[in-house]
């Protein structure tokens, strides 16, 4: 996005607004300072010490009788030429040195990156303090060592997004073809950096507005200019007196400062916004059902008592316009004790939304909008989350497709087996670890103790995917939930698993959604499968029939696609990629 | 880990070195001139130069720096030019004071940014989380001293709730102690609670993406379980490097706070040196901030590895 364009979309922003009218009436008036408030603003006389408003005192006059609008007024040249000074030091080291490091990197990134790591651990107020016993009161000096010091900020900013940059295709491109590295830095990177560094200058204007206004607060400054800084200070010293000098002074360094930051983060805002891809509206909810393929029951079959009864459920999600987005379409299905349902699709078929709204964990934004979640006699689409958290763990369990992800990295194995436990069965620590270590040896895991002990990041894919079967089986649930449960692992491993789910399900006798994009899977463990696609159930029944002759051209496109020894993820029949699975 | 440990602090220690030489170099390097500003205006040249001279102003910068090295080693930092007092022991008398109040805010700031943090992420969008916005901004943006500016004419001088100003030790009346800090505290936590609330929002906000949270939900573990024992856990590592970062500015807040407040603190100390030009105690409080850096970052990159298995093996 260009400048202009950004500065435009600032301008709806009721915020920024009043921000960039206050600064610039504060630079107006401090630019003619000379013309609304003629005279010398150091000039003074004995008898208006500490004078009230009134004429020629609009504000009331300090301690040394000098008007203090006029030297309100005046200050502003000082108090924002100073900050000018820092932020010109500060991008000239910062942004030259960024560029330079993360361009060229080599030594100069080693000792730049080091030196900027050391800059930026001391209190600036610190070494403001010493360089100001070193070099006397000089307000120009400091504020320019004070850019020194907060040049690091800059020089990380556009360190980082250089190395971002650098390697992207389009600067090789730059570089093949012959442009200089010169060329390639003004025309290439600069557009990408200039944009935070604004943002940045503004946090740094404001930051340096305050710690000049700190140091002439303390009486470091230089006490013979006019500053907003020195003004406070004068009326701090005059606060019994005369309480209203402080008040001035105070209104427009906060209020400069407020509008600073406000403005860095409008702009922040309105690059983040543009920076997203912007979403698309949510499809047209189909009036003409599609028709399902139905296959009828095999009438030989045993079939258990009924778990789970979802009916015409349907899943949206909510749009920055207002809109809902649906990503599941009046699917309706039915597990029973002691049966594997598969659920088979592509990414984006609406197969994990459907799995995530029976457990009621629908990412952020996700709702379920219609339809019945039937589970042991009550309807979970309007169970409370009090009645949701008792039903999870202990009826309803889950196994997550990626292993690493789904374990918390900062607790040990046995620890985040062992707390459910102890929650959900009111086990003790020592009952819920015994368990805990039988559980660990269940799912095959050659030595208990030491994974018990080990974190998520020391065991293997293979490892984490036991153990995560583990604790969904810890508390016996009587639904399984698995959402691709042998996707991320290795070939050799995928099999164990599955075999260890097989075993695990007639031994609890669980019924089982299992989600998959793979039709060997279905074929290995499913006694009945349901495709989706789009959000929608396509086609139905028990696997036998199926797989003997499918009906809808979707699920014969699945077939095809094992057929010819095809990844079935890729895009068979065209679909709209939403919200994924 | 001990030799992790021994690495932080060898990198701690180069870094002392460097900050004081360059401190050093600065602030000696004015020779003459320093004596000139010491004795004013109107001293002869002759008492500038004897100035010089028993101060050891006339040597080379180089061996005056090594001198002060070989006695601060010993922990002999010097005496103050004006009064005769021990750097060291001055340093050592204020430094509890400062420490007390940067502990204090930093404290204050932590249980309130995870308050309001959490809050804020968990309602993102909602009202709350708009509250807490607006007022981390306000927060972040308002210079500390027109906070505790601000607090001294509300709260000590209008409502009387406080004295306006006075330091109380705690081993003389600890009830009075705990009223003359409260509101230096405060005014130093207001930026710190904004700074740390802010990143505590988006870790919380970053961690409750993370699948192991809907995997331990799906365990029947309650939101606030998940939130409180997992996620902050998680979150922890970001917000705790940006307490430190708070931790240290702090102490530069401190300085402007306690002469706000008239608390004999470090600050107070460093202004006064600065605007003598006590050039033994500037340097003192200097290494005391640098060292005081080390420690931080050292403690920090320990907790870090306490908070996060990963970086404990690296």
């Amino acid at each position: 996005m260009s400048e202009s364009n950004l500065f435009r979309r600032m301008l709806r922003n009721p915020l920024a607004v009043a921000a960039m009218v206050w600064l610039g009436l504060l630079i107006l008036s401090s630019a003619f300072a000379g013309v609304l408030a003629p005279g010398d603003p150091n000039a003074g006389s004995v008898q208006n010490v500490l004078a009230p408003p009134g004429p020629g005192f609009p504000l009331g006059a300090d301690s040394a009788g000098r008007d203090i609008l006029g030297r309100l007024l005046h200050a502003g040249q000082f108090s924002l030429a100073a900050p000018v000074v820092t932020l010109t030091v500060a991008v000239l080291i910062g942004v030259t040195g960024g560029l330079i490091a993360g361009y060229f990197g080599g030594w100069f990134d080693t000792v730049s990156s080091w030196v900027a790591g050391v800059v930026m651990a001391m209190p600036g107020i610190i070494v403001l303090l010493a360089a100001r016993a070193a070099i006397g009161p000089s307000m120009w000096l400091s504020m320019a060592i004070f850019g020194v010091l907060i040049a690091p900020g800059f020089f990380r900013l556009v360190y980082a997004a250089v190395t971002a940059v650098r390697n992207e295709l389009y600067v090789d491109a730059a570089r093949v073809s012959g442009l200089s590295d010169t060329r390639i830095i003004s025309r290439h990177i600069l557009t990408v950096v200039r944009a935070p560094v604004i943002i940045q200058a503004a946090m740094v204007f404001g930051i340096a507005i305050a710690i000049q206004a700190g140091l002439e607060f303390l009486g470091l400054g230089d006490m013979t200019l006019p500053t907003w800084g020195g003004i406070l200070n004068d009326g701090f010293a005059n606060l019994y007196t005369a309480p209203m000098l402080m008040l001035w002074p105070s209104l427009i360094i906060g209020l400069t400062c407020i509008a600073l930051t406000v403005l860095g983060n409008a702009m922040r805002d309105e690059l983040e916004r543009a920076g997203g891809v912007p979403k698309k509206k949510g499809q047209a909810v189909d009036i003409v059902r599609e028709h399902i393929f139905a296959h009828p029951e095999d009438p030989a079959a045993q079939l258990g008592e009924e778990l789970l009864r979802v009916s015409d459920l349907r899943v949206g999600y909510d749009q920055r316009d207002g809109s809902v987005k649906q990503v599941v379409n009046d699917v309706s299905l039915t597990v029973r004790r002691g049966e594997v349902h598969g659920l088979i699709g592509e990414s984006g078929s609406g197969k994990t939304q459907t799995a995530f709204a029976v457990m009621r964990l629908l990412p952020e934004g996700g709702r379920i909008v219609g339809g019945r979640v039937d589970f042991e006699g009550r309807d979970l689409a309007l169970a409370s989350e009090a009645e949701m958290v008792k039903i999870r763990g202990r009826k309803i369990a889950y196994i997550p497709q990626e292993p690493m992800s789904n374990l918390d990295p900062s607790f040990t194995i046995g620890t985040q087996l062992v707390e459910p436990m102890k929650i959900k069965l009111g086990l003790s620590s020592a009952d819920a670890k015994k368990r805990a270590l039988e559980l660990l040896a269940r799912v095959g895991i050659p030595n208990p103790e030491r994974t018990f002990k080990a974190y998520p990041h020391e065991v293997s894919g293979g490892m984490a995917q036991r153990v995560l079967i583990a604790g969904a089986i810890s508390c016996k649930p009587d639904l399984l939930i698995a959402d691709e449960p042998t996707t991320a692992l290795d070939v050799t491993v995928q099999a164990e698993v599955l075999d260890l789910m097989r075993e695990l399900q007639k031994e609890l006798n669980m019924g089982v959604i299992l989600v998959t994009h793979n039709f060997g899977v279905v074929a290995d463990l499913c006694d009945r499968v349901s495709v989706m696609r789009d959000g929608r159930i396509v086609e139905t029944g028990p696997v036998r029939p199926i797989f003997a002759g499918p009906q809808h051209e979707y699920t014969q496109s699945l077939f095809d696609a094992i057929l010819e020894d095809a990844p079935a993820r890729g895009e068979l029949v065209t679909t709209q990629k939403g919200a994924g699975a | 880990m001990l030799s992790f440990v021994l690495r932080r602090l060898l990198s701690g220690a180069a870094m002392l070195v460097v900050i004081t030489t360059i401190a050093f170099l600065m602030l000696y390097a004015g020779g003459g001139d320093i004596a000139r500003r010491i004795l004013g205006q109107q001293a002869t040249q002759e008492q500038v130069l004897q100035k010089a001279h028993d101060l050891g102003l006339d040597q080379p910068v180089l061996t005056q720096y090594l001198n002060w090295l070989s006695n601060a080693v010993s922990g002999n930092f010097g005496q103050s030019w004006f009064n005769g007092q021990d750097v060291a022991a001055a340093m050592a008398s204020r430094f509890p004071v400062t420490l007390s109040l940067v502990l204090g805010a930093t404290i204050l700031s932590a249980i309130f940014a995870v308050v309001l943090g959490v809050l804020a992420a968990t309602r993102r969008g909602g009202w709350a989380d708009r509250i807490v916005q607006v007022l981390s901004l306000l927060g972040f943006a308002i210079p500390g001293f027109l906070v505790a500016l601000g607090l001294v004419i509300v709260f000590a001088i209008n409502l009387g709730w406080f004295k306006p100003t006075g330091y109380t030790t705690p081993d003389e009346d600890f009830g009075a102690w705990l009223s003359s800090i409260t509101l230096p505290v405060i005014a130093l936590a207001i930026g710190g609670i904004a700074s740390v609330t802010q990143q505590i929002r988006g870790s919380v906000i970053d961690a409750l993406r993370q699948d192991y949270v809907r995997t331990l939900r799906s365990r029947g573990l309650s939101q606030n379980r998940v939130i409180f024992k997992h996620v902050l856990r998680n979150a922890g590592g970001p917000a705790l490097a940006v307490l430190a970062v708070q931790f240290i500015g702090m102490f530069g807040g401190a300085v402007i706070v306690e002469q706000i407040f008239a608390i004999p603190g470090l600050g107070q100390v460093g202004v006064q040196a600065t605007t003598q030009g006590d050039i033994p105690l500037v340097m003192g409080l200097v290494l005391v901030t640098a060292t005081l850096v080390v420690v931080v970052n050292l403690a920090i990159d320990l907790l870090q590895g306490w908070l996060n298995p990963r970086v404990r093996l690296s």
